[in-house]
């Protein structure tokens, strides 16, 4: 083959030869082919070193050759396309990939951070408890941010597009494999409805690599006719490049889809991921098992890796990972790797096996093979900082060497643990069995069946029939038939664990977040001998595999140095997700401008035309202010402020909450929800009203009206609207259904626009309405209909920015013209629009309490000035109980009031603390918050409102206000700093 | 993630509804007579139980109806679904749903 791939075998592999493909990583152009991933690519390519580790920045290599991958973590991609920590075992190779590796400074072949490995004894297990609590962890939390962490956000914003796609299926099968594939072809032929999911991009498992005979043919035929099959089918669903990841109640599945595995700027239309919701009345899991490492010395140097990744390598990818191999193993599968190598070509030097002799199939490979064989003998340490070198061998009980090998890779063969997140995420229970030597599934819960591998199948044959019955019985009824999870093959691997004696070098458990054998015997000495805790203090198992090829190793040690059965120590719970999902799938399309519906009111488009400047207040879109000539924002404010109180000015209130209330019982179910009086109202008047919860909160206010005999208009607060609406409706189907009542949300579908100031009256007695606007024709607190322009008008007389207001509402539709109708018709009275930052310093001087701002989760009408409503109202009324617990009626509560700074100039802040006037500053106790705060462009003040201990019965007295470092002097006053008699609201 | 028997709507997903928290709570009446123990349980207390829980959801994204769900708390399997004015199902004779 050519040179630049040096390890590529000549034959075999299902790369196609013919399409070759260009790579760059960290910077340097490399060779794949169309088939390839990165990671069988960059070993084509001899690259060994490829990243470095969490803790100790140690030069790391490709582990695995899937999913389980802890080392080959690259960034891919570049600029805003960058993904950080892709396992470069599932990124298939692409004309023109660009990955780079992560964790390292300068580069990945020389990195400063190393320095931490070499001072390594400093910082065993648990040395962040133990070293930085002095004298607080905040001295160097800054210095530790900096040096953790994987990979790198990328700059600016994902352009690719994400989806989700909900789907129902009668049987979903996750794993494509045989297992899998043969539920799948069981399942299909009964007509059911079927979804497969692979994680892979292609199907088959492990018939893709490994030699296997079915039916008397090989493995490949029948996975062809296999997948010939069910693609003809119309009721099954293949899905490749598709990792289901997490498991939720009511048997749906989350599986996320590669649909492009590309980042190339501006390729495809497509999205480029695709999150899979998947809705089945079946689950079968036929999620294979995964192959554990074995534990010695230096165990974590580029160039050791597991043995049926080697096989996969080899066979699928036609890469040789070594030129000479050593087999470390503990069980019998390790001598079908070594006779595919050998057919392949490459050198096995020896195996190293820790058991005392062999049996059966493995003894007649190694006697056919001519295999060397260090029989009851272990790894010792291994040499080769940037690539293993050579490995030392010496017997199991004793430290006696017996030879040191020459070679460049060490394939590792621990076991197999089966896949069973999933499956434990649906609450199914595991046991370990000690003749595969791993957790394999005990109670399997409802609705879910185990196929192959993950349900402890070791060959073909059983894998195959447990996928068909599987198969049959989800797609039966589903309840009665179980497939056996034991195969009758169970004891094929004939393992036997094994630790080596050796203690004067790390010998790695968890490769990514690099925890030892050390730190495991750090934890148990320390007691941390309970799973969990073992799994926290060293952090094993926490990182981003999630333990997919340290669990049992950590769960194994601990039970062998506790005296205790891996039973006993049982397993970490496992929890979604399976493999890391991006978070752009998660989000799909509801990010950005989707994120949540944007509410424009039916004027939106005359502020656009006024300049308005737009801010977003919940989920409406709304004018902030009006700048004009280069105005900043405090200068409109004050422009637009002043003219409110001396001319006339016009508001856009339609996102205010608007529900109707009718019905023979609407008077009394108000009466129930507010603390004011409601059958004494009459037609046509208004009244302000407080809404509380059952424990006495304010939970909204606002101003209803009584529109006819059984006909009111409730107004909530803008962002109180739905909220106020679910609460009613919940209030009249669950608690009161007796009350005949009709609401309807009417928000929308009105316009509403507040004419406020001392000569708003001029202005719309110049609208033809028909209505009589004066003061003894139309008072405060009063609502009236009429027409303008043959459309219905609704007026209500009530303010909110202290001045003389009328509110007209309009259907939504006429709302724009009756604006514009307005500011042509109060050109000359100097008319004003107004954005909801100057209504904002409207209310504030006015003492207007702004229920969200000035309340809190704790306030009462009482400490709001409406104790006494309260108090006089005949009847019952929603939180009423609660307003004479002992808690609302003590001592000590936070009031509403008016704060005014004592300098002159002063300047108040919302959020400032109020504190005694005897401290000057920090630490004190908070007496209180200010709640509202600005300048007030017509008192040429600032002025505030806040929360303050017993406020109401200190009115006159100074406090301190405490913001940001700053302390200064504040007078309680009565909240009403503008117009404290109101004589301007009745003119 | 729920699928959830709306009793007017037929199955749907959770995402169209909205929890409402422990059902047949009785409002202990007259208020005002009731001692500060007796509302505050009444206001705070509620069962959390490990087995059957008797729940109120709305069909918040369809009818908007309120009504009541028997759920298993550690399988979350629904066992019955009725409607506010319906009694309490035996739910030892309810097939699950």
């Amino acid at each position: 083959m050519s040179k630049s791939q040096p390890m590529r075998l000549e034959t075999g592999g299902r790369i196609d030869r013919n399409k070759p493909l260009s790579f760059t990583f960290d910077g340097k152009k490399y060779a794949g082919f169309e088939g390839d991933t990165l990671a069988s690519a960059l070993l084509a390519n001899g690259v060994r070193v490829v990243g470095r580790s969490f803790k100790y920045h140690r030069p790391r290599g490709i582990l695995a050759a899937g999913a389980e991958e802890s080392n080959a973590l690259v960034t891919v991609g570049l600029g805003a396309l960058e993904e950080p920590n892709v396992r470069a075992t599932l990124q298939p190779l692409y004309d023109g990939l660009a990955a780079r590796s992560q964790n390292c400074w300068p580069n990945v072949r020389f990195d400063i951070g190393r320095s931490l490995d070499y001072l390594h004894f400093l910082w065993p297990a648990g040395f962040y408890n133990k070293t930085f609590i002095w004298p607080h962890w905040h001295w160097y939390e800054g210095f530790v941010r900096r040096l953790s962490g994987l990979g790198k956000l990328p700059p600016g914003d994902d352009p690719d597009r994400y989806v989700h796609h909900n789907v129902h299926c009668d049987v979903l099968i996750v794993g494509g494999g045989p297992a899998g594939l043969s539920a799948a072809l069981a399942a299909g032929d009964s007509g059911a409805r079927v979804v497969v999911v692979e994680q892979d991009s292609l199907l088959g498992g492990s018939l893709l690599w490994s030699e296997g005979d079915i039916n008397g043919e090989q493995g490949d035929i029948w996975l062809e006719d296999a997948v010939r099959i069910l693609r003809q089918r119309d009721n099954v669903t293949l899905l490749t490049g598709t990792t289901a990841t997490a498991w939720f109640d009511h048997r749906m599945v989350i599986a996320c889809q590669m649909v492009t595995d590309r980042r190339i700027p501006g390729e495809g239309e497509g999205p480029r991921q695709r999150l899979w919701k998947i809705h089945a009345r079946e689950i079968i899991l036929a999620t294979g098992a995964i192959e554990q490492p074995l534990v010695f010395a230096n165990n974590d140097r580029p160039g050791i890796m597991l043995a049926s990744a080697v096989q996969q390598y080899c066979n699928r990818y036609a890469v040789a990972p070594g030129k000479r191999m050593a087999i470390a193993t503990n069980n019998d599968s390790a001598y079908g790797v070594a006779g595919a190598l050998r057919n392949a070509g490459v050198d096995v030097v020896a195996m190293i096996d820790s058991r005392q002799k062999l049996a059966g199939k493995a003894a007649r490979l190694v006697r056919d093979q001519g295999l060397t064989v260090f029989h009851n003998a272990m790894p010792r340490d291994c040499r080769g900082d940037k690539g293993v070198r050579s490995v030392s061998v010496t017997k199991r009980d004793s430290l006696e060497t017996l030879a040191t090998l020459q070679c460049d890779c060490i394939a590792m063969a621990g076991g197999w643990q089966p896949a069973v997140h999933l499956f434990t995420q649906a609450r199914g229970k595991l046991r370990y069995d000690a003749s595969p030597g791993a957790f394999v599934p005990d109670e399997i819960p409802p609705h879910m069946h185990v196929a192959g591998m993950v349900a402890g199948a070791l060959d073909l044959e059983t894998a195959l029939e447990q996928g068909r019955e599987a198969g049959l019985a989800a797609a039966g009824d589903g309840l009665e038939v179980r497939p056996r999870t034991r195969s009758k093959n169970t004891g094929a691997l004939h393992i036997e664990r094994a630790w080596s004696g050796q203690r004067s070098s790390r010998q790695w458990i968890d490769f990514q977040y690099d925890v030892t054998l050390q730190d495991i015997d750090i934890a148990v000495a320390e007691n941390y001998t309970s799973v969990e805790h073992l799994k926290r203090y060293t952090t094993t198992g926490m990182s981003v595999d999630q333990g997919k090829t340290s669990n049992v190793n950590a769960l194994l040690a601990l039970a062998a140095r506790t005296g205790r059965t891996p039973g006993e120590v049982g397993t970490t719970t496992f929890r979604p997700f399976y493999m890391p999902v991006t978070l752009g799938a998660l989000a799909g399309r509801d990010s950005g401008e989707f994120y949540a519906p944007l509410q424009r009111s039916p004027l939106f488009a005359c502020h656009e035309q006024l300049g308005a400047q737009f801010e977003d207040y919940g989920a409406w879109r709304r004018p902030r202010v009006y700048p004009r000539n280069g105005e900043n924002e405090q200068q409109a404010v004050n422009r637009e402020a002043v003219a409110a109180r001396t001319s006339v000015a016009v508001f856009d209130g339609s996102p205010l909450g608007k529900i109707e209330v009718q019905g023979p019982d609407a008077a009394e179910f108000l009466n129930r929800v507010y603390i004011n009086n409601v059958p004494s109202l009459k037609t046509g008047r208004a009244r302000y009203g407080l809404m509380l919860n059952e424990n006495g909160i304010i939970i909204d206010d606002g101003i209803f009206a009584r529109l006819a005999d059984n006909h009111y208009l409730v107004h909530t607060t803008s962002a109180g609207a739905n909220r106020i609406h679910a609460w009613m409706e919940a209030l009249l189907q669950g608690d009161w259904p007796d009350l005949d009542v009709l609401l309807t949300p009417v928000t929308s579908q009105w316009a509403n626009i507040a004419v406020s100031g001392p000569r708003s009256r001029e202005l719309v007695e110049r609208l033809e309405t028909g209505i009589d606007f004066s003061n003894n024709g139309m008072p405060h607190m009063s609502m009236v209909t009429g027409t303008v322009d043959g459309m219905p008008l609704r007026v209500l007389r009530a303010s909110y920015t202290g001045e003389l207001c009328y509110e007209l509402n309009i259907p939504a539709d006429r709302g724009a013209a009756l604006w514009q109708r307005l500011l042509q018709l109060g050109a000359d009275l100097q008319l004003m629009p107004i954005g909801v930052e100057t209504l904002g310093v409207l209310r504030t001087e006015k003492g207007y309490l702004h229920v969200g701002s000035d309340t809190d989760g704790n306030t009462t009408p009482g400490d709001v000035g409406w104790g006494r409503i309260a108090d006089r109202k005949q009847g019952e009324f929603l939180g009423k109980r609660s307003l004479s617990r002992t808690f609302n009626t003590r001592d000590g509560r936070l009031e509403f009031v008016g704060l005014t700074p004592v300098q002159q100039g002063g300047v108040l802040a919302a959020g400032a603390h109020v504190i005694d006037a005897d401290r000057s500053g920090a630490p004190a106790p908070t007496r209180g918050y200010v709640t509202s705060a600005c300048y007030s462009p017509n008192l040429q003040r600032y002025v505030g409102l806040g929360l303050v201990q017993d406020g109401s019965r200190r009115l006159g007295e100074t406090v301190n206000v405490y913001d940001a470092g700053e302390v200064q002097g504040a007078r309680i006053s009565a909240p009403a700093a503008w117009d404290p008699e109101g004589d301007r609201l009745h003119a | 993630m729920f699928r959830i028997p709306c009793p007017f709507c037929g199955e749907r997903d959770e995402h169209e509804f909205v929890f409402g928290g422990q059902a047949h709570i009785a409002r202990p009446e007259p208020a005002g007579q009731v001692s500060d123990r007796e509302w505050a349980e009444y206001l705070f207390f509620r069962d959390n139980p490990k087995g059957v829980h008797l729940e109120r959801w709305q069909h918040r994204h369809g009818c908007r109806q309120w009504f009541n769900i028997a759920r298993h708390t550690v399988s979350h399997e629904i066992l019955a679904v009725y409607r506010l004015d319906e009694a309490i199902p035996d739910m030892n004779r309810e097939e699950t749903v």
